[in-house]
């Protein structure tokens, strides 16, 4: 059987995928926040994916007010980096999972989640800038990687109560695939940012820690914090912390009452661009 | 069912919802376009006979004439579709979000290094924090 040995969190700001591509990462202003992923390089050695799968939201990339599914599987065998205006970043493609995404995808819309399969899209910045920072500069990423994009562009957005059962049901459908391979759920964006108006720039250092160290202990009553809380304390672009717990939601202690998670890394550093810059990692016990 | 009011509530913030969406719909897909170097070209040659082929209102047109972010939020435009006007313009995200507080883009750059805005004062429109200017759309209370 599948199994699940970590969730991975993540912010996935722009900025650090520019700094990352243009060879900046020594810089004063780009050095610490580039040294909070170090431990990653080390821990992936032991701890290789065969799978990813990554949560994220599109900006206004491959979704246009067309059409915004609010839940969506990428089910198709690669992806292209997205040319966000600036270029397509010069990282490797993403290699898809067809098989388990479509198993995933059929067993978690039959828990009653609606989940909207897509087959071709550009993946933007919030897939590739986490790949990046976890995984450093490689000629090819070293998992196969399942993209699912939420809506946190278009309100009212998922509440992170639905974000949490629907990270219970991936988590389950995932372990009940018949292969033995090992897969990591990666929870991405955030911290605190709001990117517009008057109030630009915010940052809430204390109610960024304060969420991490609920996600790590209480992820059901975090998850009962309405949206309303995300945007008035992390600021309008920090709502996209609800991803993460689609990832906390898969992990064994939510999904089968399992043990806690153990923390095998925390790191927080403010600024980077408009964003303070958040990750952890979670491993569930062997 | 609209979003909670309190969602309006927050100063210098426009939460960018369905009926936003629906103002905004033309503002966001003209936008869009400019993710095309063709397009961009084009706008650049001659920005307004280019939003003349969208279905924008005059006051849209003249807010991107302007170069008016706070304003295109409040007439429906979202940041993330906004900014492919920045990328066109050859702006970072920082300015971009810089400009639309009134500080100089110095003045931007040195508040995130030293930890970014304070929530304290910015929860609630009418506290005494510095994100309360009003930018507000009076003709929609908002």
């Amino acid at each position: 059987m599948a199994r699940i040995t970590a969730s991975v969190y993540t912010s996935h700001i722009p900025a650090v995928g520019a700094a990352f591509d243009l060879g900046r990462t020594k810089e004063d202003y780009w050095k610490p926040v580039f040294a909070g992923y170090d431990f990653d390089k080390q821990w992936m050695k032991t701890h290789k994916p065969d799978v990813i799968f990554l949560v994220y939201n599109d900006h206004a990339t491959a979704f246009s007010l067309q059409m915004i599914p609010t839940f969506a599987i990428m089910t198709g065998p690669e992806f292209n980096p997205a040319d966000e205006g600036y270029g397509a970043r010069p990282v490797p493609k993403v290699i898809g999972d067809p098989e388990l995404a479509s198993y995933i995808a059929s067993a978690v819309i039959q828990q009653d989640f609606d989940l909207t399969m897509v087959n071709e899209i550009d993946v933007d910045h919030g897939l590739t800038v986490p790949l990046s920072c976890v995984f450093g500069e490689v000629k090819e990423w070293p998992a196969k990687i399942i993209p699912f994009a939420v809506n946190v562009v278009q309100h009212p957005v998922p509440s992170g109560a639905r974000c949490l059962a629907l990270g219970r049901a991936i988590g389950k459908a995932i372990t009940s695939y018949p292969e033995d391979i090992n897969v990591h759920i990666w929870g991405t964006g955030g911290m605190s940012h709001q990117l517009q108006g008057p109030r630009a720039g915010l940052i809430n250092k204390e109610w960024d820690n304060a969420f991490l160290d609920r996600l790590i202990d209480d992820p059901k009553g975090l998850s009962q914090m309405p949206n309303i809380d995300y945007v008035r304390e992390a600021g309008s672009e920090g709502i996209e912390l609800v991803m993460w717990l689609i990832a906390r939601g898969a992990m064994a202690d939510v999904v089968a009452g399992g043990p806690k998670p153990k923390v095998a890394h925390r790191f927080y550093h403010v600024p980077a661009s408009n964003t303070a810059v958040g990750h952890l990692i979670l491993e569930n016990a062997a | 069912m609209a979003l909670d009011k309190e969602f309006n509530e927050i100063p210098g913030t426009i939460v960018f919802d369905a009926e936003q969406s629906r103002k905004g719909y033309w503002l966001n897909q003209f936008c869009m376009s400019l993710m095309k170097a063709e397009n961009r070209a084009r706008f650049k040659a001659n920005e307004r006979a280019y939003l003349d082929e969208w279905k924008m209102t005059e006051e849209q047109k003249q807010a991107v004439l302007d170069r008016d972010l706070n304003r295109m939020m409040a007439l429906g435009g979202n940041i993330y579709f906004l900014s492919k006007i920045g990328a066109t313009d050859g702006k970072s995200f920082q300015q971009m979000a810089g400009s639309m507080t009134g500080m100089s883009e110095h003045d931007y750059r040195d508040m995130m290094v030293k930890g970014g805005r304070r929530i304290d004062g910015n929860r609630r429109i009418g506290e005494d924090g510095d994100a309360q200017r009003p930018q507000q759309d009076p003709a929609k209370g908002r």
